[in-house]
């Protein structure tokens, strides 16, 4: 039995710089929308094949070929989701696969929210309970990141600036509204032709929202992570570990890595950008200073941070300043070089941020338990490595929407129609770009309306 | 000495506008029913504004009227001018309002409630309220008779502990001075009722003699009158007329050099007054750079001098009140007949009721109107025709109705109120409504006649009528769709006069109907094979085809939103034990108890993610 949903597109592959890429097309129109954008060698479509087949050709943006791919289909219920599923393979990376994506939403799919494909699994029939149990903390798991992820997003802007957006829109809204519901009082005569101009400055800012909002997509793609510790303690160690090379410039002299070294590492599934920080210590060396000081400023705007401590030190004033500063933060602790003898007070890591990983970066041992405890704290453990990336696409979704409900409101007032739909479109696309803060539209108006106007009786 | 009196099937305290529609939906519908009401010559009251609609609120008399309530009768019976207001806005906005003679208002309410089959109006006090083991609700009034009721309504409006307000004096009473009621609302929160305080007020009534008509702007009620009730048969006539005053400087200083005599002000009212009743000194202290504000001069009544100041509402000294009154153009004479007064009452969370207006932990129990925490006649009637068909349909075993906010204006006070909550006296207006395009004053009765039938408070012969109308309008429309225009040098002048493109070839009727520029009077010459019918026919045909665009997003929207309304969530959901709700949600949602998952989306605090939980964890426990 098939659930009466939208189809739903998301890119499967883990994101990073990769060879090949498949993108899941899944609903009862996943054909049909596959088929807009998809052009084969033989000219066949895809609705001309039989379940579990396959044809090659090109991915189209209206008439620009976009990149080669190969189109497997799945008809239902014989899917991973129980539903007609289309797998659309091409060889362009991360970054080629976005357009993809974004083809086939424009063509009509929607993104598939965190855990979608493995709820309509489950709602299909196709898992059992205790893997909708892990969807369901994934999900969580999501929103409570969203917060943190979202200052990632080009430092924040993109959230200052639809709130903005939207501040402009609920003037015009609660306007409009305490000019309708209260025409006894002397509330300013709305003038359309203003309003059609706030229209068009706030149609604009959303357009160039969303262009720049394409450009910061390559680099905001997963979650964001720092590898802390005072010099020394083998943090470049540790990120080589992770990303299986020689990144970081490995030295025994202390400060070696005095900027920012970022990489994009797949850690079973999920993708952490990490990034190696200097050494925090005192110094009077202003370069390191100027590392240190970014340093602080990566811990903030890190979704989960990786605490190094080496065994063998004892704790020294730099550790316990550094365990100050990844408090409230989701962090693992990892006491490295455990190899050499203990010298290191563990119990007040322990108390202060919770139970530690230990391991010897130098040969592997506890690299293992250090990638387990990464996907448990995420949440991935079970699940979806892109929850990251399509909220970044639900939110281009929610502008884009909010975009178009702003055209029909312009197109609406220019055509002459009267003022209470191109109210409601003005409405909507409050509620589009609100869906990013959950907030509900229709208060906010209404606070809005008290606040700005002197009415009642 | 306590003794028993009498038994009903539903009980109703309270004859305001709630009592009053919960009472008369109840005995129609087949139930014993008492109303009761501490003074029988004030049924039906209106102590403030005397006027019923209004923006949203006349969307409301109507949607009571197409259900089969009363209100929409008993205001064309006794309007003394009408009024649609925000013409040119749009349909969605189009409001109607009318100025009512108080009095006859009263009386005539009164008198459908003695007429009512199945129904007894009796003056008393309740002044205690219980349940009894055998299920039953215990009443005990002033002179200790004992009332049993399967159900009881609370509509009690202002009268719950009332305390006026005027300057520094104050006195227990209720509006107009009546007697409040006190010992409800002790009996109420002992029940442990969660009960709170909100305030309101009314400003001043002055004598016609007295006000200098004659410089003020006159302002007349419409020419071509459209009555609240669909069943309407009555000739309405503008019998009076209003005029408009502006508050100015000295108003201005008055107020602010004597602001700390006022109670507010003074921090002796802790209730939550109104936001959008503000008092003139609340607008005079927010507004500050606002010049002037206007001030409506409104009858009270055909055979009363008496008139009303609307948006001269206040809570300064009776002193004080007569000095910035007589600052104002037209009242420097003014003769104060009553003064304005502030009055703080106690009303229920409405948080703790569910969709069909029980109280969610006293079965039986029900709640309509300002004991729930809005405001206004309107929306007192609204709930109680609500509250009314709710009660009686308990004792007769069936089903609760709750009101769609997509279908009604009704519904979307009724699920604002028990989802969001109010924090201040609820007020209706069209922007608490999402689907307001479709929530039109003039489609009242085709949105919610059938389900006035269903439950029984439409006749069958005026559900007969109603569906003769729609027949018509099918027809109309199908006649615009095929007439074809031709195109004629008149046509084109007209079609040119009114900034809009001429035609070349023969065009549908319908698609110069669309046209924003047109409208069917525009066009009557042009179309020649129309049919003598009603106006309110081509006027829904007109905004059908006008809106039609429109009209079909919005029902989009509601068939998204009902996607999420058919999932129930049960009664005895423990939010706390699913894994992945937020702790924000799991708070709200156990607090609120929603029925379902389109009822919990609304929720503020609640977000996709969590319902997209919810949604997981229903189908998850529907396997098992």
């Amino acid at each position: 039995m098939t659930h009466n949903e939208k189809t739903i597109a998301a890119i499967a592959t883990p994101a990073g710089v990769g060879g090949i890429a498949t993108l899941r097309v899944s609903g009862a129109e996943a054909i049909e929308i596959c088929d807009k954008a998809f052009v084969s060698a033989k000219g066949k479509k895809l609705s001309q094949l039989s379940g579990y087949s396959a044809l090659y050709g090109k991915i189209y943006d209206k008439k620009q070929p976009v990149d080669e791919a190969v189109c497997l289909v799945f008809k239902a219920p014989h899917s991973f989701t129980g539903e007609d599923v289309v797998e659309i393979t091409c060889h362009g990376g991360t970054f080629v696969m976005q357009k993809v994506l974004r083809v086939i939403l424009d063509c009509g799919a929607v993104p598939a929210e965190a855990g979608e494909f493995s709820k309509r699994a489950f709602l299909n029939g196709k898992i059992d309970l205790s893997g909708a149990e892990g969807i369901m903390s994934v999900i969580n798991s999501q929103g409570e990141q969203g917060l943190s992820a979202s200052l990632n997003i080009l430092e924040g802007s993109l959230s200052r600036k639809t709130d903005e957006i939207n501040n402009s829109l609920l003037e015009i809204c609660a306007h409009i509204s305490a000019w309708v519901d209260y025409p006894d009082e002397e509330i300013e005569e709305i003038n359309e032709d203003e309003i059609i101009v706030s229209l068009k400055q706030a149609q604009s800012e959303l357009q160039s929202l969303l262009d720049k909002f394409d450009s910061g997509m390559a680099v905001t793609t997963g979650v964001d992570a720092a590898i802390i510790g005072k010099p020394n303690a083998g943090k470049s160690t540790i990120m080589n570990l992770l990303t299986g090379y020689d990144r970081s410039i490995v030295t025994d002299v202390k400060g070696t890595t005095r900027d920012v070294v970022e990489e994009t590492v797949n850690i079973d599934g999920c993708i952490l950008r990490l990034s190696d920080t200097a050494g925090i210590r005192d110094t009077g060396d202003t370069v390191e200073m100027l590392g240190i000081e970014r340093s602080r400023e990566k811990i903030r705007r890190s979704a989960i941070v990786l605490a190094v401590f080496d065994s063998g030190d004892e704790l020294t004033k730099e550790d316990k300043d550094l365990i100050e500063l990844c408090k409230n933060k989701p962090v693992i602790p990892i006491l490295n070089k455990n190899d050499t003898a203990c010298r290191i007070d563990k119990d007040y890591i322990t108390s202060a941020l919770g139970e530690a990983v230990e391991m010897s970066a130098k040969d592997g041992t506890g690299l293992q338990e250090l990638k387990d405890r990464v996907t448990t704290l995420l949440g991935t453990k079970n699940f979806d490595p892109n929850a990251a990336m399509l909220a970044n696409e639900r939110q281009r979704q929610c502008c884009i929407k909010a975009l178009d409900s702003l055209k029909e409101a312009e197109f609406a007032l220019s055509a002459g129609v009267t003022l209470d739909a191109a109210g409601v479109c003005i409405d909507d696309a409050v509620s589009a770009l609100l869906e990013l803060t959950g907030k509900k539209a229709s208060q906010a108006v209404v606070d809005k309306v008290f606040s700005n106007f002197c009415v009642g009786k | 000495m306590e003794y028993f009196a009498k038994k009903y099937q539903v009980a109703v305290i309270g004859a305001g506008h709630a009592g009053i529609e919960a009472g008369l939906a109840s005995a129609r519908l087949g139930c014993d029913t008492a109303v009761f009401t501490i003074n029988l010559d004030w049924v039906g009251n209106m102590p403030c504004n005397p006027s019923i609609g209004g923006t949203s609120k006349g969307h409301l008399v109507r949607e009571i009227d197409a259900l089969g309530g009363e209100m929409g009768k008993a205001a064309d019976a006794n309007t003394l001018q009408s009024r649609i207001l925000n013409l040119g806005k749009g349909p969605a906005v189009h409001s109607l309002r009318a100025q009512i003679d108080r009095r006859p208002y009263s009386e005539y309410m009164k008198k459908v409630l003695e007429q009512q089959e199945n129904l007894e109006l009796r003056q008393c006090e309740i002044v205690n309220i219980e349940k009894c083991e055998n299920g039953l609700w215990k009443l005990r009034t002033n002179l200790e008779a004992v009332y049993e009721a399967e159900c009881v309504i609370l509509a009690t409006g202002t009268f719950l502990a009332s305390k006026v307000y005027v300057g520094d004096v104050s006195y227990e009473s209720g509006p107009d001075g009546m007697f409040p009621a006190r010992g409800l609302a002790v009996a109420l929160k002992e029940m442990g009722v969660p009960t709170r305080r909100f305030k309101t007020g009314t400003p001043a009534r002055v004598n016609r003699r007295s006000v200098n008509a004659e410089i003020l702007e006159e302002q007349h009620g419409d020419e071509r009158i459209v009555p609240f009730s669909f069943d309407n048969n009555i000739d309405i006539q503008n019998k009076m007329c209003c005029y408009v005053t502006y508050t100015n400087e000295r108003t201005k200083k008055v107020i602010l050099d004597n602001l700390h005599r006022s109670p507010l002000y003074g921090g002796k009212i802790d209730g939550k007054g109104p936001r959008y009743c503000p008092s003139i000194e609340d607008k005079i202290v927010r507004f500050h750079e606002k010049e002037r504000h206007q001030i409506f001069v409104e009858p009270c009544g055909y055979n009363t001098e008496e008139m009303y100041l609307q948006g001269l509402s206040s809570s300064l000294p009776e002193d004080v009140q007569l000095e910035f009154m007589h600052t104002i153009p037209g009242l420097e004479n003014a003769q104060m007949m009553r003064t304005a007064y502030a009055i703080e009452y106690d009303c229920v969370d409405p948080l703790a009721l569910d969709a069909s207006l029980e109280f969610k932990d006293f079965s039986g129990l029900f709640g309509a109107g300002q004991f729930n925490g809005s405001s206004g006649y309107e929306e007192a009637a609204a709930q109680g025709l609500v509250a009314g068909i709710n009660a009686a349909r308990k004792v007769q075993g069936k089903e609760p109705v709750i009101f769609d906010r997509a279908q009604s204006y009704i519904g979307t006070l009724v699920d604002d109120l028990v989802t969001k909550g109010c924090s201040d006296p609820y007020r209706m207006m069209t922007s608490r409504s999402e689907y307001r395009l479709i929530l039109r004053q003039d489609n009242a009765d085709r949105r919610l006649t059938p389900l006035g039938h269903e439950i029984g408070l439409i006749s069958d012969e005026r559900f007969e009528k109603y569906k003769k109308k729609i027949e018509l309008i099918a027809e109309e429309r199908k006649r615009v769709e095929k007439a074809v225009v031709s195109p004629s040098d008149k046509l084109n002048d007209m079609l040119v006069s009114r900034e809009t493109s001429p035609i070349v070839s023969g065009v549908k009727l319908a698609e110069l109907i669309k046209r924003p520029q047109l409208n069917y009077d525009l066009l009557e010459e042009f179309d020649t094979e129309r049919p003598d019918l009603p106006y309110e026919i081509f006027e829904q045909v007109e905004i059908d085809i006008k809106y039609e665009g429109y009209i079909k997003r919005q029902k989009a929207q509601v068939a998204e939103m009902h996607r999420l309304e058919v999932k129930k969530l049960p009664a005895d959901i423990d939010y706390n034990s699913i894994i992945g709700l937020r702790l924000e949600a799991r708070e709200k949602l156990s607090k609120i108890k929603p029925k379902n998952v389109g009822q919990a989306s609304r929720i503020s605090g609640v977000s996709p993610a969590d319902i997209s939980v919810l949604l997981i964890y229903l189908e998850k426990e529907g396997l098992r």
